[in-house]
């Protein structure tokens, strides 16, 4: 065993350390800019929580949304946000074995598990908002022919009187860097055991 | 034949003098005067904020009004002294309290002299204070929510026109009678003044965290009247100087029987000294009655105590605490300049003006360098006290702010300028004229150790050709100066509102970043608040119904009511449940004999309506707040008195029968929605 062979346990608690940073960063943020609101009303989504720019965002967001018949946000009603921090944990303890491990399969089966459950966390993300964007209540005051108001899932796009954008926010970018140190976790240990 | 001569020569110097006048007046117009870049020094471009807040007394109008400096723009009026239909101050049931006074309900007077409180000689941006010169009050405004919070009356004074003048660490307002009267009130002959007349100074103290005003002692001063006042600063810390007229006591035609003495008194006062002798018990305590009205931070609502006792302290049992010391024919303005030791005594009938000295003063009190007493009170001499004289600086020296150069500007009403002087040499640096005959005027800090001297207001008392004529009532004028310079340069005319008194200016990030956006509604203690749609309720105790009623986009829940009867107290207390800036919902109902009310995000607010007549009655929101407000209505239904029309109310669907079915039917909306 030579020093170099730590690196890639090294990477391993990097990535570990990077989804801790999900309980202290947001994903992804939702920003919905009209003229009548200075700096725009900000939403962003954490791996446990909802949360905006001020505490009472939510509700402000719900009665405007209640103007074309959208389901108020509700946090306590997305059941995602109650498992999705266990998945998380449960991910980081994996982890913390893959470095005791320390073998390339225990390292790539990590990064595939992260990539599938981070498909299957944007996919559900999705549904969510082409739920609330699609599922409208019909005695809604505003309505207008063939509109959804489904927020983009990445990028930006005009919703009646708001332009929204919508971007990973830091937790989401560390749980990219993640995968990616997981991968690379792999790399290192793999070249090491072929060469 | 040769007085004939005479009398021709006077008449042609004076018809020549005549029209040198109206050549001169002829020259002054606002094209002449404006020159260079004042546009562009007042311009705010949109979305731009000014530099400054400017409170300015409401006068005659009760309230104060809030420009943004250098624009002139009018930002907000916030009622104080007089009741404001506009948002229902003063007739809302928590804010009637406001108005209360040992005369009874006063819902208007006329306010003068705006204090901003200070710290170490310096705004802090926390409170305003205002006083209420017909009913004599002083009033605290809170500057994180422009609300007027607190109104405290001033027993046995009249015309509280000499206030409310801070201290330097916002221990006391210091405040004078205008007109002294008989202590206690009683019946007497108006020709017993010199008998049976007293002036009171009164000390208010504040609570260092909170600003309530409690009426700390009162010192009984010989019956003059008692005008302007100001606090020493620095050096002069602990003492207060308050200008007298009327030392004449004359009791009628006080233009001509007030105005005969060469010279007048400006009373001096230690009140450092004072405090040693109240917490000595040198005070007598005599039984009064004055009225504290204080708005509960948490509920919003005023309550009022009525208070019967005060502290007075004689300046014959409290020796060293009164100084007299003359002052040129009928002061007016006092003012103290930055740096404590120079005080300006304007005898606005005087071609002079008087710059004491504040160490030259305590040196001759230490000295004992007396001119006899009066009632006790040692009248200093007037020479030994002096600094020096600013000769013939104009016609009718009013009021003087100080710039941070070591500079005065005094207001001259009767030839209409600002002289700006300097304070130690007395040598005149400049003239201004204005339009038209200034009173106060104000300097950014002008009154403290900390002046700001970019700019001036001067307040004007006429406006003639200023302005589009509206009639026979016109605006008063304000005219903004910029004083950077060696010259002052006019910059703009603004019209205000009532009549401004005396103004202050502070630095708007010191105030801005504390405003308040709404109330907190979960910090919403208000015995009637309703915090949530499900908790709204309709309940009758006798005659009396209490509407628990809440605002939000677009609806008021509820908003259909049966079983009102003609000769009910309805009282509607509508709570505003958004938490967003700037969306205030307002409640109006047909037949109401008092205001609307307009309710800020987190408050409750009641209104009381009498229905009188039979009928269905409808209500609304008033202030538009949203895409849906025209819908924003409701109506209630006003039954014969005795019919057996029960109670019922709700929101949507059909009326619950009662409250019970209400609530429930409110929580599976809110679970539906979930």
């Amino acid at each position: 065993m030579n020093g170099k062979s730590h690196i890639a346990q090294f990477l391993m608690l990097g990535a570990v350390l990077c989804l801790g940073i999900l309980f202290l960063q947001p994903l992804w943020k939702i920003t919905l800019e009209a003229a009548q609101f200075p700096g725009g009303l900000d939403l962003y989504i954490w791996i446990n929580k909802i949360s905006g720019n001020d505490k009472h965002i939510i509700q402000n967001i719900n009665i405007l949304n209640h103007y074309i018949g959208m389901k108020p946000i509700h946090p306590d009603a997305i059941p995602e946000l109650r498992y999705f921090p266990w998945v998380v944990i449960g991910m980081m303890a994996f982890g913390l074995i893959c470095i005791g491990v320390n073998r390339p399969w225990f390292y790539l089966s990590w990064v595939l598990v992260m990539i599938g459950l981070g498909a299957l966390g944007i996919y559900d993300f999705y549904l969510w908002l082409y739920d609330y964007g699609h599922n409208l209540d019909p005695n809604a005051p505003i309505k207008i022919a063939n509109m959804n108001y489904m927020p983009p899932l990445f990028g930006e796009k005009d919703l009646l009187n708001f332009y929204v954008r919508s971007y990973p926010n830091w937790g989401g970018v560390f749980l990219g860097l993640a995968i990616l140190l997981g991968a690379g976790a792999f790399y290192l240990k793999g070249k090491r055991v072929y060469v | 034949m040769r007085t004939r001569k005479v009398n021709m020569i006077i008449s042609l110097v004076t018809i020549m003098g005549g029209m040198a006048l109206v050549v001169a007046c002829g020259q002054r117009n606002a094209t002449t005067v404006i020159e260079g870049d004042a546009a562009e020094q007042v311009y705010i471009a949109p979305g731009e904020y000014d530099e400054f807040y400017a409170f300015l007394s409401g006068g005659f109008s009760g309230q104060i009004t809030v420009y943004g400096l250098p624009s002139g723009r009018l930002l907000r009026e916030v009622p104080v002294f007089s009741q404001y239909p506009e948002n229902g101050y003063g007739y809302s049931e928590e804010s009637k309290p406001m108005f209360n006074t040992s005369y009874g309900f006063v819902p208007w007077d006329d306010s003068h002299h705006i204090e901003l409180s200070q710290q170490n000689g310096e705004f802090d941006g926390r409170w305003l204070f205002v006083n209420g010169n017909n009913t004599p009050r002083i009033a605290r405004v809170d500057l994180s929510t422009f609300e007027t919070v607190e109104i405290l009356e001033i027993p046995d004074v009249a015309g509280l026109h000499c206030a409310p003048f801070i201290t330097e660490n916002s221990e006391y307002l210091v405040s004078g009678t205008r007109f002294s009267i008989p202590i206690p009130q009683k019946d007497v002959p108006i020709d017993t003044y010199k008998e049976n007349f007293k002036g009171l100074i009164n000390y208010v103290s504040l609570d260092q965290d909170h600003g309530t005003m409690e009426l700390a002692f009162q010192i009984e001063m010989p019956g003059f009247n008692y005008d302007l006042a100001r606090n020493g600063k620095a050096v002069s810390h602990g003492w207060s100087f308050l200008t007298t007229y009327n030392s004449e006591q004359a009791h009628s035609l006080l233009e001509v029987n007030a105005s005969q003495k060469d010279k007048d008194l400006m009373a001096i006062i230690n009140w450092k000294k004072a405090e040693e002798y109240v917490a000595a018990g040198k005070f007598t305590e005599r039984p009064t009655s004055y009225y504290h009205n204080l708005m509960d931070e948490s509920t919003g609502i005023a309550h009022s105590q009525e208070m019967k006792m005060t502290r007075i302290l004689k300046p014959e049992d409290c020796p060293e605490m009164v100084y007299f010391i003359p002052v040129p024919k009928s002061p007016h303005g006092c003012d103290v300049d930055p740096s404590g030791e120079y005080i300006v005594g304007n005898g606005k009938l005087s071609a002079d003006m008087s710059v004491y000295s504040f160490s030259k003063i305590m040196k001759a009190i230490e000295e004992k360098n007396f001119d006899g007493e009066i009632e006790g009170i040692p009248v200093i001499n007037y020479d030994a006290g002096l600094h020096g004289i600013l000769q013939k600086p104009g016609l009718g020296p009013l009021h003087t702010e100080f710039d941070e150069r070591g500079n005065a500007y005094t207001t001259f009403f009767i030839s209409s300028e600002v002289v700006k002087w300097n304070v130690d040499n007395l040598e005149i640096l400049d003239r201004e004229a204005t339009f038209y005959s200034p009173g106060h005027l104000v300097i950014p800090g002008g009154e403290t150790r900390k002046p700001e001297g970019k700019y001036l207001v001067a307040m004007n008392k006429i406006t003639k050709d200023r302005y589009l004529p509206t009639g026979p009532e016109l605006a008063h004028s304000a005219q903004l100066f910029d004083i950077s310079g060696d010259k002052m340069k006019l910059l703009l005319d603004f019209p205000t509102k009532g009549e401004p008194h005396y103004a202050q200016a502070i630095r708007a990030d010191k105030v801005k970043p504390n405003s308040k956006k709404f109330y907190n509604i979960e910090e919403n203690a208000h015995p009637y608040a309703t915090l949530g749609e499900s908790k709204t309720k309709v309940v009758r105790e006798g005659d009396e119904v209490h509407v628990y009623m809440t605002a939000m986009r677009s609806h008021l829940a509820p908003d259909n009511i049966e079983g009102f009867k003609v000769g009910d107290k309805v009282f509607f207390h509508v709570t505003n449940l958004e938490q967003d800036w700037d969306v205030p919902h307002g409640f109006a109902i047909q037949g109401a004999t008092n205001a609307e009310l307009l309710v800020m995000p987190g408050q409750t607010k009641t209104l009381l309506w009498e229905p009188k007549k039979v009928g269905v009655y409808a209500f609304y929101c008033t202030d538009f707040c949203s895409a849906l407000h025209q819908e924003m209505s409701g109506y209630a239904r006003v039954s014969a008195k005795g019919a057996d029309v029960p109670l019922k109310w709700g929101l949507n669907e059909t009326l619950r029968e009662n409250q019970e079915q209400a609530e429930k039917f409110y929580e599976q909306l809110e679970n539906k929605s979930k």
